[in-house]
């Protein structure tokens, strides 16, 4: 089961690198989403699946039962999931705000920082 | 003094670092009178080390010291020998002379406290330099001189003249810093020991070692640089652009001559081999010459003096690496005179120039009336510097010539060397003491006294003495009356210039406590000298009268030989100096070449950079050490609703990439989004699903408020190669990505944490669920990392909604001129 569901996290990771290696900054933001998912997965699937048995010990029980999941990769992907969502949030306000001065989402437009024609520096000392 | 003294020792060479600190205070509250208890300190140093006199006549060396990194073998630790403490001496007894006399020349300076605060801490380090016993303490103490020199320099930062002479000289002589750290550590390795007075014991086995020769053209990098060797010199001469006094403390008497006291310091253990008596005699004495003729072709007072300093300094290297018995004798006691002499001469050139307003040699004359002590002062460190009785710089040329006069050709060849180099100096000497103030009367632009100049000529208050022209041109029109230098510019030349009359009268006792303890610390072995004032017939006396002959006959055609000098000189044309430009000119345009190429501005190429690393790490490693993962076997146990998430994921996403309007897009999103929260509630994961869903709800309801608001075009720009190429960068990653884990399912699985979390989470955390259970208490610490991490986002979002810009926003000027 692991190996298929390896092979639907490289289409996860192609389709957000895909998306971020576009010129316009809200299809890079749909990519980064795309990618948080991708990662949470690659951890998920890294740490072995088993089906329907949550990591939770039963009444009377000291230790999780054998067909348990894994509750490692659970604990990182939740704080993972929470990271992603607000970095996400911040780069869409971000881009917003841009978009707001700077009146484009193309970031070949957005050259205040890195000008085109950039002075060469002064030579003197 | 003895071992109990070591707490002494160790006060008296942060002292002046503590009085660095207390300088601009004092002066604010004292004026330019903080010179007098600033002095103190210097003078306070020089009679405390004077205590030693005695016993390092005797032959003893002092060392001591602290531990400073003992893991690595480095001590904060001194050596007091004859070499060291006659540096020491004439550091703080100048540097002491040289504090009052700044207190005089920049009377009323609004950076007079900065200065004083410049000078002690430069004062501090060379102190640190020649006291210094292990390598790295030396290194560290030189490398302050360099940034203290650099301070100096562009002490009077709003001239680009001082500013490219302070840039210069930091480049040369920290290049050449970085140099002799490398040589020392180089020493460090072939012997085992990391300080000097252990160097000298290992002396052999460093001369045997096939690393020798890398080791000292390495520190002959840092001590050429330092000591303004040819073809290094120029940094020297430009340095000029300081104020008067660092000219004198650090550019003649001190700093530059620190490059000479490394080789003294160094010859027991590199001396006497081919090389060195080649390369150091080879180069001090290319020195000698070029410092002398190119000092000939100068009017400017400062200029002249700093270029017979090239020239002496040539000269004592020369002498150090020439190999013959009374050569090291000759070097120290050169070394003395020099330092007396030339400190004198530049402080007297400094109050020319305070009192008459201009260093140019052919608009000064006749100032005897108006200032006979300073006259009187530059007469007799002239006749020291020409080498006549009963001076000390009689004894040094006589020595000198001593230890030239052998008979061989190379002998004949570097006595003709000196000869002419010390003619030149000996007229250059004269020009400097003699010409400014004989003569007939002329007119002047007159003094210029800190703040009553800057007033009357309108000028900033920074300038100073010497700086600006225009003020020259003002005092034309009022001829002034020029009168002596003030008191406190009067001590110091005159103190200096009687010390190498006494020295050269008293050579008895001179030799006895000063040159001869220095000379025998310079080779490692007792030395005398025995040297007096008192002529003698002999080869060096020949030679003596030579040399005085050829300056007189110089002196009397200075100006026809000024002319030769420039005319041979310009036919020349390219010079270091300009090389010096070119480097840095060059290195500004490649850095803007390599900037422009690698940081292009485009957002697509950066992120295309990293993913492709992010492929070629994945892949390249797998491909180079066959770990390939096996191709996964069809999931026979799946069940058909899991086949159907999968789907649907896959289908979201692809509908993602190809949406031609932003709401498919947004909808497509959430698709893949609910999808992965489906795929976690069917694997266990009921925690995850339930944050996934409300994270993926949010998302699409503020992507969907945000993008409502822009007119964005969310349908893919991409044709051509340029979907090719993307394409294949995303599909080298996912193969990447989709190999990694992979392999990593297939290969054996380590449960330990999940058994550790297991183990315990009911026993000790008394908590069911292993997921929350690790999260708020086995993690504690890195969940709160998480809320504050999302709380400063918060925050972060809030203050990008709330500050509206202006609309436009200049890029930051970063050119000065502009600016200012």
């Amino acid at each position: 089961m692991e190996g298929f569901m390896a092979i639907v996290v490289g289409i996860f990771f192609t389709v957000a690198i895909y998306l971020m290696l576009s010129q316009y900054i809200i299809r890079i933001l749909l990519g980064v989403a795309i990618l948080g998912n991708a990662v949470n997965m690659l951890l998920f699937i890294a740490g072995r699946v088993t089906r329907e048995a949550p990591p939770i010990i039963g009444k009377g029980m000291e230790t999780l039962p054998a067909s348990a999941a894994n509750p490692l990769p659970q604990a990182l992907i939740l704080t993972a999931i929470v990271i992603s969502f607000s970095f996400f949030a911040f780069l869409l306000v971000l881009a917003y705000r841009a978009y707001q001065t700077l009146k484009t989402d193309d970031t070949q437009q957005m050259r205040l920082a890195e000008p085109e024609d950039a002075s060469p520096p002064p030579l003197g000392y | 003094m003895a071992a109990s003294d070591a707490p002494f020792i160790f006060i008296a060479l942060i002292a002046p670092f503590l009085a660095a600190v207390a300088a601009p205070a004092l002066t604010r509250v004292l004026g330019h009178w903080a010179a007098l208890p600033l002095a103190l300190v210097p003078a306070g140093i020089f009679a405390f080390f004077c205590r030693a006199l005695g016993d390092v006549a005797g032959g003893q060396a002092f060392t001591g010291g602290y531990l400073w990194v003992p893991s690595f073998n480095v001590s904060y630790s001194w050596l007091i020998d004859g070499l060291s403490l006659t540096f020491v001496l004439l550091i703080s007894g100048i540097g002491a002379l040289i504090l009052l006399y700044a207190g005089g020349y920049l009377k009323g300076h609004p950076q007079q406290g900065r200065f004083f605060s410049f000078i002690l801490m430069f004062m501090g380090s060379m102190l640190g330099v020649v006291v210094s016993d292990s390598f790295l303490m030396l290194f560290i103490y030189w490398e302050l001189t360099s940034i203290t020199s650099f301070l100096l320099i562009g002490f009077d930062h709003s001239r680009e003249a001082s500013r490219r002479a302070a840039i210069q000289a930091l480049v040369v002589t920290g290049g050449g810093g970085l140099a002799l750290l490398a040589g020392l550590i180089l020493v460090w390795n072939v012997t085992g020991v990391s300080t000097i007075s252990l160097l000298i014991e290992y002396a052999p086995a460093l001369k045997a070692s096939p690393y020798y020769f890398a080791a000292l053209l390495l520190i002959l990098g840092g001590a050429f640089t330092k000591s303004a060797q040819f073809p290094f010199h120029f940094w020297l001469p430009n340095a000029m652009e300081a104020p008067t006094p660092v000219s004198a403390y650090l550019h003649s008497a001190t700093m530059v001559k620190a490059g000479v006291f490394l080789l003294m310091r160094l010859q027991p253990a590199f001396g006497d081999t081919a090389p060195w008596e080649t390369i150091l005699p080879v180069f001090g004495g290319a020195t000698l010459l070029a410092g002398t003729v190119i000092g000939l072709r100068q009017t400017d007072l400062k200029l002249m003096l700093a270029y017979t300093t090239v020239a002496s300094l040539g000269l004592l290297v020369m002498m150090t690496g020439f190999g013959t018995p009374h050569a090291l004798e000759s070097a120290a006691l050169y070394l003395v005179a020099h330092a007396l002499f030339k400190g004198a001469l530049f402080m007297v050139a400094g109050a020319v120039d305070h009192e008459a307003g201009t260093r140019d040699i052919t608009r000064l004359g006749g100032l005897w009336r108006a200032m006979p002590v300073t006259f009187a002062a530059a007469m007799l460190a002239a006749l020291s510097m020409g080498g006549l009785p009963p001076f000390l710089g009689f004894l040094a040329k006589e020595e000198v010539y001593e230890a030239l006069a052998g008979g061989n050709p190379r002998a004949i060849a570097f006595t003709l060397a000196a000869v002419i180099g010390n003619g030149l100096m000996f007229a250059l000497a004269f020009a400097v003491a003699l010409k400014p103030f004989v003569g007939a009367e002329r007119p002047l632009p007159g003094p210029h006294h800190g703040s009553e100049a800057g007033t009357e000529a309108g000028a900033p208050p920074s300038a100073l003495p010497g700086t600006s022209p225009a003020r020259g041109e003002i005092g034309q029109r009022h001829p002034p009356h020029i009168h002596e230098a003030p008191f406190l510019m009067l001590i110091g030349p005159v103190v200096l210039a009687i010390s190498g009359l006494m020295a050269g009268i008293f050579s008895g006792a001179f030799h006895a406590a000063i040159s001869a303890p220095m000379a025998s610390a310079i080779a490692h072995e007792a030395r005398e000298i025995t040297i007096s004032a008192i002529p003698h017939l002999s080869l060096p006396f020949a030679l003596s009268l030579a040399t005085i002959a050829l300056g007189v006959i110089v002196y009397l055609l200075l100006d026809r030989a000024r002319e030769a000098a420039a005319a041979a000189l310009e036919s020349i044309g390219w010079g270091p100096d300009q090389g010096f430009d070119q480097a840095m000119r060059g290195l500004i345009r490649g850095a803007h070449l390599v900037t422009t190429r690698i940081q292009a501005g485009r957002l697509e190429t950066y992120i295309m950079v990293v993913f492709i690393t992010i492929a070629a790490a994945l892949l390249l490693p797998m491909a180079i050490f066959s770990e390939w993962p096996t191709w996964p076997a069809w999931p026979a146990d799946a069940g058909f609703h899991e086949l159907v998430i999968f789907a649907i994921a896959v289908i979201g996403l692809f509908a993602v990439v190809v949406a031609g309007d932003r709401l498919t897009a947004i909808v497509s999103l959430g698709i893949q989004g609910f999808s992965v929260a489906v795929i976690f509630m069917l694997y266990g994961a009921p925690d995850l699903a339930f944050t996934q869903f409300m994270v993926e709800t949010l998302s699409v309801v503020i992507l969907a408020l945000v993008m409502t608001r822009l007119d964005l075009q969310p349908s893919d720009h991409r044709h051509g190669r340029e979907l090719v190429k993307d394409a294949i960068i995303a599909l080298a990653c996912g193969v990447g990505f989709a190999a990694l884990l992979l392999r990593a399912v297939q290969a054996p699985f380590n449960t330990s944490l999940t058994d550790f979390f297991n183990a315990w989470s009911k026993v000790v955390a008394h908590g069911s669920n292993v997921v929350n259970v690790i999260i708020v208490d086995f993690r504690g610490t890195d969940t709160l990392g998480e809320i504050a991490v999302v709380t400063i986002t918060g925050l972060a979002i809030l203050a990008l909604i709330r500050i509206r810009g202006t609309g436009t926003v200049k890029p930051a000027d970063n050119d000065p001129e502009r600016s200012a």
